[in-house]
């Protein structure tokens, strides 16, 4: 792609991740599209993508798109929601990409919003299953969390792993989410708290299994030629954007412990981007699970299979580390709000790309991967930010 | 209620019927149309035989609708001696404890229950160990 159709990321802006009683999901949306518009000096979007997991069934409410510009005083524009379980906001971040990269759209309004309050206890936990096949899994009592389990157990038999050999997972999101104000957990916890809490779906204990929460995130895109002379931040740039495909169940895997799908987008995203893992700077991956983030790093190239979680014990993902991640808390410890997470990264990540990340600032940093999963890797949705320098 | 549904769901849960490529052989377990392995299309059922080994397994505490009145219970991978893994639960396992490896076999259990005592029973395949 010639320099001239680059996609850049204008504007950011995220509400804090937790339970938001008091605000409704079209409230939630409409704060951080308007953050985003503001960061971006007031550019006017022409479409709306909204990444969006479950608000069918959470708040009985479909049709995102419109209610989201019609209440943000945006009536008029494009408007539509894409799912992807999960990866809904790495979807939604993708469409926003293809519309600018294209032409077709000159300035693009992505929105990741989730509103798991609207519904409490055995519903919500069913509402999540509707995201495994249901013919097959969720009607046996599976459920996402359960699929995750389903994969550390047989990680730990397969590689010899202690029983807290994933704690440096959670332990490195919550000392991270310490330093962003805008994570739900900001308060470091220990190795002993880790080996003592309760199992939730066994070998998964309360800290391998990130919260889900209520959240909002927005970007804007634009090209290069519509940047304002004024525009003060340093240009981020999308120089990859990707996805990988697996098996919608876990059962169905020639072989469940490899994220083949992760794999294959992240290889893309190097190749497109012209960059080998050594350049990245640091890695948001989709810490849904401990195991998801063992697996995503062997995926990515930065372990060998049954490794990954070597690199959390060893302290290498740490922000001082060889491959910092989850470097604002993670899905972990920042929370989990579904279809808005996959933006939270994005939001991230440009943080740390512009030298705006506070305490939890990755020194020059410059090239930033971000991987966005539905379901066990079902579905991946990579991008990678690059920062220029000029 | 999803009447249609389970119903025409009754092969697979209650005789683990599946497809086999009729070119390349292979065996899969739920049934699919096209053979991801050669790309052929399939249409000849294949019933397993309800025999193999616990693949992985996980203990369910927090647990959705339908399935308050069971928790804790486990749902296995269980690897068919065919081939394909399949997700069910474990089932009569008394003091038995899972285990990865343990032989299993296929048998016909309550799953759900789908709203109030006027709601549906669903009936269909859970493993249990291996009957000596």
């Amino acid at each position: 792609m010639s320099k001239k159709t680059e996609v850049i990321i204008t504007g950011i802006g995220q509400i804090p991740v937790g339970e938001h009683w008091e605000t409704s999901l079209r409230s939630m949306a409409g704060k951080a599209m308007r953050k985003a518009i503001a960061d971006s000096g007031m550019m006017k979007p022409q479409a709306l993508y909204v990444g969006n997991m479950l608000a069918s069934t959470l708040s009985k409410q479909a049709h995102l798109g419109v209610l989201l510009t019609d209440f943000s005083g945006l009536i008029g524009i494009e408007a539509e929601t894409l799912e992807a379980g999960g990866a809904s906001g790495g979807s939604a971040l993708r469409q926003g990409y293809l519309a600018v990269a294209s032409g077709m759209v000159d300035v693009a309004l992505v929105v990741g919003v989730e509103k798991f309050t609207d519904t409490i206890g055995p519903e919500g936990e069913s509402a999540l299953a509707t995201l495994t096949d249901a013919d097959y899994e969720s009607v046996h009592g599976l459920t996402v969390t359960a699929q995750a389990a389903l994969l550390e157990c047989r990680y730990l038999h397969e590689n010899q792993v202690p029983a807290d050999g994933l704690a440096g997972f959670p332990l490195t999101a919550h000392e991270n989410a310490v330093g962003n104000k805008n994570a739900m957990y900001r308060k470091p916890i220990s190795l002993e708290t880790y080996q003592k809490a309760e199992l939730v779906c066994s070998p998964l204990n309360l800290y391998d299994i990130s919260p889900t929460a209520d959240g909002a995130a927005a970007i804007i895109l634009t090209r290069r030629e519509f940047l304002s002379s004024r525009y003060q931040n340093p240009v981020i740039h999308i120089a990859a954007s990707t996805v990988g495909s697996d098996t919608l169940s876990l059962a169905e895997r020639a072989d469940p412990l490899w994220f083949s799908s992760a794999q294959a987008s992240i290889e893309a995203a190097y190749e497109k981007a012209e960059i080998k893992p050594e350049h990245v700077d640091l890695f948001e991956y989709h810490d849904a699970y401990s195991i998801y983030a063992a697996l995503s790093l062997e995926a990515a190239g930065f372990a060998r299979r049954g490794h990954g979680w070597q690199l959390a014990a060893d302290g290498a993902i740490a922000l001082t580390g060889q491959i910092p991640c989850a470097t604002l808390g993670g899905l972990k410890a920042r929370g989990n709000p579904g279809g808005a997470t996959g933006i939270y990264q994005v939001v991230e990540a440009t943080l740390q790309l512009r030298g705006q990340a506070g305490a939890n600032q990755i020194g020059d940093a410059k090239t930033a991967l971000i991987q966005s999963l539905g379901g066990p890797a079902s579905v991946a949705v990579t991008h990678i930010l690059v920062r220029e320098d000029e | 209620m999803e009447i249609a549904r389970h119903w025409r769901l009754k092969e697979q849960r209650y005789n683990l019927v599946g497809t086999a490529c009729p070119k390349c052989k292979q065996k899969y377990f739920p049934p699919r149309e096209i053979c991801p392995k050669c790309g052929s299309e399939m249409n000849t059922g294949y019933a397993f035989s309800g025999q193999g080994e616990v693949y992985s397994y996980t203990s369910i505490y927090e647990a959705p609708s339908g399935f308050e009145d069971t928790a804790p219970y486990t749902v296995a991978l269980v690897r068919l001696e065919e081939g394909p893994l399949v997700t069910a639960q474990l089932t009569d396992m008394g003091d038995t404890q899972p285990e990865i490896g343990m032989p299993v076999e296929m048998v016909t259990r309550r799953l759900r229950s789908d709203g109030d005592e006027r709601g549906m029973l669903i009936y269909g395949y859970k493993f249990r160990p291996l009957l000596k």
